[in-house]
């Protein structure tokens, strides 16, 4: 495993990286263009609760807790595998033949092809959020709960990139998915920004039991603030986090071997 | 004149060859559209009124700015110009009996009239089903928002002809377009109805470009200009915008294409 993925992973990403860094100008401008997308949705959160004091009975530092931990895993999602999104291009294009004819792992050159460093500057709003909402609530810690923080912020990871896959994995039988795929991943970033109470029984047991996007944020932040799930879900729910990630990887490598294998090249 | 609409028409049937993204476009702008009505609708929950607003007022506005989206390109793409002035293809364009900002005007308006049909009716319907839109009864008012249409399109083809122009400077515009697509979607309105801003930003924005490509036509659509002369100020102040930037454009380009110099053997 990590001679075969982890090992040509960091290689090929720090080729890009090294790449990326011949223009210093143009990646730092980059870098804080992306900042800045992360950072206005963070004003317009903070905008919202400037009219109201609570969302769905959430106060403004608890939904600032639940950003920190989307912003967290998806931006972490996005550096690692967002590359994946544009594996459409690379099929019209007949660039997957040529990674599939290299000795390495098609999915991990997907993954750092283009790889881009300045996706650390998304990540930079969503850390900052969840270490001030982790300073500034008062949550009352117990060794369990310390060593879960971040086991919770790998879990939203790892769910996080198991839907980019997914998504990705949708191009190999509609080429244009990637908009569609953009749905799954952005979508649930836009989705899990807020306490998903607000959205309401229906579209949280979906994003529970369909696509698992309730265990990136909501799950984890109720478990840490010690609060009952408002909307009467399973109590045991909020301790699901890792094996949701282990499962939800688990269907991804799946789809991937299904989407590989119904893979037809191009042609002339 | 018949040259212009040619291309306007290429345009249009150019994009409509793409109809898997397309119908994936409204699937996204739907998906989006429902998350932000349902995060506005909790914030009014506890407020029935935000600043004039009520809680329709705000859905309304959320679909009609993902509806807006395909037109006025706020989260791009940018405008091929930018790309060809850097390959060098820009010296084609330039030879081309036709106006150069014109050539690229219909072209780009070709591209947003198949946007309007494809995206911004599909998209705006889906608000209807779902939601209680505040939609206007008198037919007058959705002709003023069909100007309006217009209108940001043509200020979204402005702000992009500039973005892409910098490229004349810049050689390479994908920062400027980086920034471009970050300040749009939050200065317009669309990520968040400028209502809701605090009064000083708001105000600021309100006097800026962006805010004629959501925020003004969706308070035509609702009738609730803040500007001055109600939904015709509301008019006027895209059509200023658009003139400005056509005219900046103009302007530039004339002293763009005196100093460019296209490489190559």
């Amino acid at each position: 495993m990590a001679d075969t993925v982890v090992v040509p992973y960091f290689r090929l990403a720090w080729a890009w990286c090294r790449a990326l860094a011949q223009y210093p100008v143009s990646l730092t401008l980059l870098t804080l263009a992306q900042l800045g997308t992360t950072t206005v949705e963070l004003a317009a959160l903070f905008f919202v609760f400037g009219h109201v004091d609570a969302l769905a009975g959430f106060t403004l530092h608890e939904a600032l807790l639940i950003y920190g931990l989307t912003g967290t895993a998806f931006c972490l999602a996005d550096l690692l595998m967002g590359s994946t999104e544009r594996l459409g291009e690379h099929v019209r294009k007949g660039g997957f033949d040529v990674m599939l004819v290299r000795p390495v792992s098609p999915l991990v050159q997907l993954a750092t092809d283009g790889f881009s460093p300045r996706r650390l500057g998304k990540l930079v709003p969503g850390l900052v959020a969840l270490v001030v909402a982790l300073g500034v609530l008062e949550i009352s810690w117990t060794p369990g709960r310390m060593a879960m923080v971040p086991v919770l912020v790998v879990s939203g990871a790892v769910i996080c990139c198991s839907l980019w896959v997914i998504g990705a994995c949708m191009q190999f039988f509609i080429a244009e998915a990637r908009e569609l795929s953009n749905a799954i991943t952005y979508g649930g970033y836009a989705l899990s920004e807020y306490p998903l109470a607000i959205y309401g029984r229906d579209i949280v047991r979906a994003v529970t039991f369909v696509v698992p996007l309730a265990f990136v944020s909501w799950q984890p932040a109720l478990y840490l603030l010690g609060r009952p799930d408002p909307l009467g879900m399973w109590p045991w729910l909020r301790y699901a986090s890792p094996v949701v990630a282990v499962l939800l990887c688990a269907v991804a490598a799946l789809t991937w071997r299904v989407g590989l294998r119904h893979y037809r090249s191009t042609g002339s | 004149m018949r040259v212009l609409l040619a291309v306007f028409a290429y345009g249009l049937r150019r994009y409509s060859t793409y109809r898997w993204a397309t119908a994936a476009s409204v699937v996204v702008n739907s998906v989006f559209g429902v998350i932000n009505a349902l995060v506005l609708l909790a914030v009014f929950e506890t407020r029935p009124q935000i600043n004039g607003y009520t809680a329709a007022d705000a859905v309304t506005q959320v679909f009609l700015a993902q509806a807006f989206i395909g037109v006025t390109a706020i989260f791009g793409p940018p405008l091929e110009l930018g790309e060809r002035i850097r390959d060098g293809q820009v010296a084609m364009d330039l030879m081309r009996p036709v106006g150069f900002v014109r050539w690229w005007l219909a072209t780009d308006l070709g591209r947003a009239a198949f946007n309007v049909l494809a995206r911004s009716v599909p998209t705006f319907a889906v608000g209807v089903v779902l939601f209680d839109l505040a939609l206007p009864a008198e037919p007058l008012r959705w002709v003023a928002v069909l100007v309006a249409l217009v209108l940001a399109a043509l200020v979204g083809f402005g702000l992009r002809y500039l973005y892409a122009l910098a490229g004349f400077w810049l050689l390479d515009t994908r920062g400027v377009d980086a920034v471009a697509w970050l300040l749009g979607p939050f200065c317009s309105g669309m990520i968040l109805p400028l209502v809701l801003f605090p009064d000083a930003v708001a105000a600021i924005l309100r006097t800026l470009p962006w805010a004629a490509l959501v925020q003004v036509p969706a308070e035509i659509l609702l009738g609730r200009t803040v500007l001055p002369g109600g939904t015709l100020g509301g008019l006027a102040y895209q059509a200023a915008w658009a003139a400005a930037l056509l005219v900046l454009g103009t302007v530039l380009t004339a002293r763009a294409t005196r100093r460019v110099v296209v490489q190559g053997g």
